[in-house]
């Protein structure tokens, strides 16, 4: 006997078959509710259970807000229409919307934070979309000082004499690029610092007097409401993702200062809760700084707040970088491309990517954690919820405010996650 | 072997000249306590095509690897053009702004399209006009038969196709040597060949290259020597038909025996 089948063995296909449609019980509506409400009778149960569950909550939940009120001025007025249905009273945001949004803001200039943050979507719209045109990239960088002096008033030397810094900083780094790295990175910090320190001051005030150009001044414990959010917010968000990319590198530099720095801020940064490091802000950098200096609440907190979220972001941007692989980066040095170059040409454009979810968590977190700032004093939407809540008109007004800013807060940080969302299909270039 | 069987080698300009493109004196590299390179001494003349070969862990790549300082050497002397490799990271730039590389697994860029993958390193390293960078790409592309793809993105490119990529991104910063590291080891049969027709190509025309390989059929048609290394030692050198009919040393016997055997 032979140990295979003679006849069956060797074969030749002689014709090539074409694809074909698949069986009609493989596709359509019938096909879908098969393969993801009933799948057996576990996924069955849980399908019959969950419409139920979603169908109670409809049931009880509509005539609370089919019966909103709108019109009145306080809550008990909101019940007195109600005449004993249940119903939302949504007058309490109706009456108190402006202070949800502006705080303490003078009424009159509301036009300001207006106008910034319309223009904040101008001002952010190169760095979203390739499409936009690159000019617009120096409006994004102009916007900050814009927004500062738009927010807080005053003179505009003062916010003039503080970019020219930046411009003499410039100048200073492309003046002294032959002299070697550490002598020129020294002096392009510390020119500036000196001269912002000594000089930005004085200089200001002086044009001032001599051609001033002012806009009411605001103070900073006049901000509030949702304002204060979006400007802790911004701020933190656009400082942390450089600041972050930074400290990511510095973590796996080979110089080991550096890296021993970097690692020390980290993991102290992200042992502590954010409440300390707030409280920290309010209260006791007042104990280290020069008696007399007066630095900004607002300026503290969004130093605090940023240096927090950086410290996420960059294990985040950390994680990014551990998973290309090593070949990118022999590929760029055989290639002759310096350390920067190629952090910025081919190690950063990958590593960002990989870490797009993280860094949008990280944004995310950080917006929803400004609502923090409640603690130390500063009336943000939280904080002027509860001042309306103390008002005799609106004792005993729950959910309508908290819904109200729970939705603005969702709307914000939805709009962030579908954005990356976008990001990431747009940048997958794989195709695997 | 038989991959290039069917190719006439033109041997019109493969010539080796005096001068000295890479000399390497008295060379050791430790990887902690293990001596991976022992006391190797090399000279390569401008127009030679060597082939390195080894069992792994010989350390056959890692001593490409040190020519263009992918690998820092612990003792001993790498001239690579004149400029001695050194912890000075202007030298080092230098040599590898000179020095090509193609590896194993490719390591295009994947968010780059194929012809900003070549054009990257001559535009951000040599500062050639964008236009004229993009030229020189087109034409590398063109000589390793790929123009049609400029556009894609790596990740569309079968394995041979990104590996004759690949070599264009080196040849595009105009290298006086190549260095091939297993260049065709993560490739299907059906695509050796095409990367070493590729390669052949770039011998005949009288580049200086160094090949980590396996592929002995590539290295009897286009070497002018091969060097067999094993325990980080360079055990033997010959011309590539002396050294595959009559190997002296019994590693060296027993390593083709293993490879060409069967």
């Amino acid at each position: 006997m032979s140990d295979t089948h003679a006849q069956t063995v060797p074969y030749v296909r002689d014709t090539m078959l074409s694809p074909q449609d698949p069986p009609s019980s493989q596709v359509g509506v019938t096909k879908w509710m098969r393969e993801n409400l009933f799948d057996g009778w576990v996924s069955a149960v849980l399908t019959v259970l969950a419409v139920a569950a979603i169908g109670y909550a409809i049931v009880h939940l509509y005539p609370w807000f089919a019966n909103s009120v709108w019109n009145a001025d306080s809550l008990t007025q909101c019940r007195e229409i109600l005449d004993g249905a249940t119903g939302a009273c949504w007058a309490v945001i109706r009456v108190n919307w402006l202070q949800l949004i502006f705080g303490f803001y003078p009424p009159d200039l509301y036009w300001r934070p207006v106008l910034l943050f319309v223009l904040l979507f101008v001002a952010i719209a190169p760095i979203l979309f390739p499409s936009v045109p690159r000019k617009v990239l120096w409006f994004s960088a102009l916007y900050p000082f814009l927004a500062v002096w738009l927010l807080w008033g005053g003179s505009l030397w003062t916010i003039l004499a503080v970019l020219a810094g930046f411009v003499i900083g410039y100048l200073v780094m492309v003046g002294t690029h032959k002299m070697g790295a550490v002598v020129s990175v020294g002096l392009t910090i510390l020119v500036p610092v000196a001269y912002w320190y000594f000089l930005a001051g004085p200089l200001a005030s002086g044009i001032n007097s001599v051609v001033p150009i002012e806009v009411t001044p605001v103070a900073s414990r006049d901000f509030g409401g949702f304002m204060i959010s979006v400007v802790i917010g911004v701020a933190g968000i656009a400082l942390s993702l450089p600041l972050g990319i930074l400290l990511a590198l510095g973590r796996q530099s080979n110089m080991l200062l550096i890296k021993w720095m970097s690692v020390i801020f980290i993991e102290f940064v992200r042992g502590v809760p954010l409440i300390t490091l707030l409280f920290t802000a309010s209260l006791l950098l007042n104990y280290f700084l020069p008696p007399g200096t007066n630095f900004d609440l607002i300026l503290r907190v969004i130093i605090m707040v940023t240096l927090f979220a950086t410290a996420y972001m960059a294990e985040v941007i950390r994680g990014g970088l551990a998973a290309l692989p090593r070949g990118q980066y022999e590929a760029a040095d055989a290639l002759g491309l310096d350390y920067w170059k190629a952090q910025r040409l081919i190690i950063m454009p990958q590593a960002l990517k990989i870490s797009i979810p993280g860094i949008v968590n990280t944004f995310i977190g950080l917006f929803k954690d400004t609502t923090l700032v409640v603690f130390i004093g500063i009336l943000d939407p939280i904080g002027r919820a509860s001042a309306i809540r103390a008002t005799s008109d609106w004792q005993g007004v729950y959910w309508e405010l908290f819904i109200f800013i729970g939705a603005v807060f969702w709307i914000f940080c939805f709009g962030m996650s579908r954005y990356s969302m976008h990001l990431e299909r747009r940048l997958k270039t794989d195709h695997r | 072997m038989e991959a290039i069987a069917d190719r006439n080698i033109n041997r019109s300009h493969m010539q080796v000249s005096d001068e000295v493109a890479i000399q390497i004196t008295n060379m050791n590299k430790w990887y902690g306590q293990f001596h991976v390179l022992r006391d190797v001494n090399m000279t390569v003349n401008r127009g030679e095509r060597i082939v390195i070969c080894g069992p792994s862990g010989s350390g056959k790549s890692t001593l490409i690897r040190c020519i263009n300082r992918l690998e820092e050497h612990q003792a001993g002397q790498i001239i690579v053009d004149g400029t001695e490799l050194s912890s000075d990271l202007k030298n080092i730039d230098k040599v590898r702004s000179e020095v090509g590389m193609v590896f194993q697994h490719f390591n295009l860029f994947p968010h780059l399209t194929i012809l900003e993958n070549c054009t990257l390193a001559p535009i951000w390293v040599r500062k050639v006009p964008k236009r004229e960078a993009e030229e020189t790409a087109m034409h590398f592309l063109e000589k390793v038969k790929i123009p049609e793809q400029a556009h894609k993105y790596p990740g569309q490119l079968s394995g041979g196709q990104q590996q004759r990529v690949a070599i264009a991104r080196s040849l595009c910063m105009k290298p006086r040597i190549m260095l091939f590291d297993e260049p065709t080891s993560a490739l299907d049969p059906e695509m050796i060949k095409e990367v070493l027709d590729t390669m052949i190509q770039l011998a005949e025309e009288g580049m200086t290259m160094l090949c980590v390989t396996h592929e002995m059929g590539f290295a009897q048609a286009v070497a002018n020597r091969v060097i067999f290394m094993d325990q980080g030692q360079i055990v033997e050198q010959n011309e590539p038909k002396e050294f595959f009919n009559n190997p002296q040393s019994d590693r060296t016997k027993l390593f083709l025996s293993q490879i060409l055997g069967h």
